[in-house]
């Protein structure tokens, strides 16, 4: 009999990514909410260099870092894989995975911690961001003839950038601007609504309203508001 | 008939990954030194045009990029003498210590572009990776019955990390510091021994003195300015 647990925040996207992939494997797991500021010994016990969430424990044994996580997932139930097939194809998802990772959160999180100009930069390289998405949607949706990242199938990039969405309402909010996604992003747009109705998605994505709500505490913290 | 061509600097740690592992698979392919300081080629802008960075593997006409990305897909092309682990959690393990191995080049940069506190920051930063590292190898290698990183075969893991052995006499002339491997990591430094016997590891990494001169001309420029 499988064991499966999940230390997470609910607010984390890292740790979205994670449900998701489970929820959409079919697979039961007990999940553990953290307290970033009181860590369990579980967290400390399980990843012991990073001390961060998520982290899955399968049988016992830890898996940390939420892209190594979702492809564990799709290996260790490898059935219906997230990842496409080709090696190209595969490099292409981890790429754009890591650059959701690397530009599109760190500009969301500049959104959030900062003012002024410097805001001013991030909402720029966070707009910078959502074109190259919506660029790289068309290529691998033969131009949004198919229905995700993954092409006909759900798969691992739209598992990767679909947890962010719950804080597209957060960067608008807190940025004082609105997202362009009707005029300037209409296939992430789409993406997002035909994402939004899967039951692994509703299910793992907490209200925009609630990170809106966690989001202004957070960037009091930083700015002393 | 197969084209390879790879865009790298002959110092970095990521290109130097990614053609040990061309050669381990016995791959040929075009070599393209790119002058980072100075100017970046068109071709690099053109097939990197997100990061533009280093290395880039560009496989008939098609560009990868990110080191860790591309000695996957190196992996998977040419799919014979793995470096990836067969089994999910070993394979996690493999990609969760070569993601930290990467991360370990920001964390010791400082002791070359910087001086003071933050100079010796990096080298307490250094010392604590070299730690986790041992201690990994330790877990990996059966408790050093086991010659690499990957088990009885030089892998994912071993490739990723080698090339930073071409760095340990440029930290400790500049930090002016003695790395204290016999005492403290002694499964490392056989295991450095034992890399870099090999063909691939030898024709790849540029000599102790080579790295040390590019140090210094990076640590003269950054001081500076």
């Amino acid at each position: 009999m499988d064991q499966v647990k999940v230390l997470n925040t609910w607010i984390s996207p890292f740790g979205m990514r994670v449900l998701i992939g489970l929820e959409e494997k079919g697979v039961k797991y007990e999940y553990q909410e953290e307290v970033l500021s009181n860590k369990s010994e579980l967290l400390l016990q399980m990843n012991p260099v990073h001390k961060k969430i998520p982290v899955l424990i399968h049988n016992s044994r830890p898996v940390c870092e939420s892209l190594i996580i979702l492809q564990y997932i799709d290996e260790a139930w490898g059935f219906t894989q997230f990842l496409p097939s080709k090696p190209y194809d595969r490099a292409l998802a981890r790429f754009w995975a890591d650059f959701t990772d690397k530009k599109f959160y760190d500009a969301g999180a500049r959104i959030i911690k900062s003012k002024d100009e410097a805001q001013e930069q991030a909402k720029r390289d966070l707009l910078e961001s959502f074109q190259l998405l919506e660029g790289i949607l068309k290529e691998m949706s033969a131009g949004g003839s198919l229905p995700f990242f993954g092409g006909k199938d759900f798969g691992f990039l739209d598992i990767a950038f679909i947890p962010f969405t719950s804080w597209f309402h957060t960067y608008e909010s807190l940025g004082n601007f609105k997202i362009p996604l009707e005029s300037e992003y209409p296939l992430l747009d789409a993406w997002v609504k035909k994402c939004m109705e899967r039951d692994s998605v509703k299910k793992a994505l907490p209200s925009p309203d609630k990170v809106l709500e966690y989001a202004i505490q957070l960037r009091k913290g930083f700015l002393g508001d | 008939m197969e084209q390879v061509k790879v865009m790298s600097t002959k110092v970095s740690p990521f290109g130097m990954s990614v053609l040990i592992g061309l050669e381990e698979k016995g791959v040929k392919y075009e070599y393209q030194e790119e002058d980072l300081l100075t100017k970046k080629s068109d071709l690099l802008l053109q097939m990197n045009p997100v990061h533009k960075k280093v290395p880039v593997l560009i496989h008939n006409g098609k560009p990868i990029c990110e080191s860790l990305i591309i000695l996957q897909y190196i992996d998977e092309v040419w799919n014979f003498n793995q470096f990836l682990p067969s089994m999910p959690y070993e394979r996690a393990t493999a990609r969760f210590w070569a993601d930290f191995a990467n991360k370990f080049y920001e964390s010791v940069a400082p002791i070359v572009k910087s001086k003071g506190e933050d100079q010796e920051q990096g080298k307490r930063n250094l010392l604590e990776r070299l730690q986790l590292l041992e201690g990994a190898l330790k877990e990996m290698s059966a408790g050093g019955s086991l010659p690499f990183f990957s088990g009885k075969d030089f892998g994912f893991l071993d490739i990723v990390f080698i090339p930073y052995a071409s760095f340990f006499h440029a930290f400790e002339t500049i930090g002016n510091f003695k790395i204290p491997f016999e005492s403290e990591y002694p499964l490392l430094d056989a295991w450095v021994k034992r890399c870099i016997e090999r063909d691939s590891v030898k024709k790849v990494l540029p000599s102790f003195d080579k790295v040390l001169e590019v140090a210094l001309h990076l640590r003269k420029k950054v001081l500076v300015d």
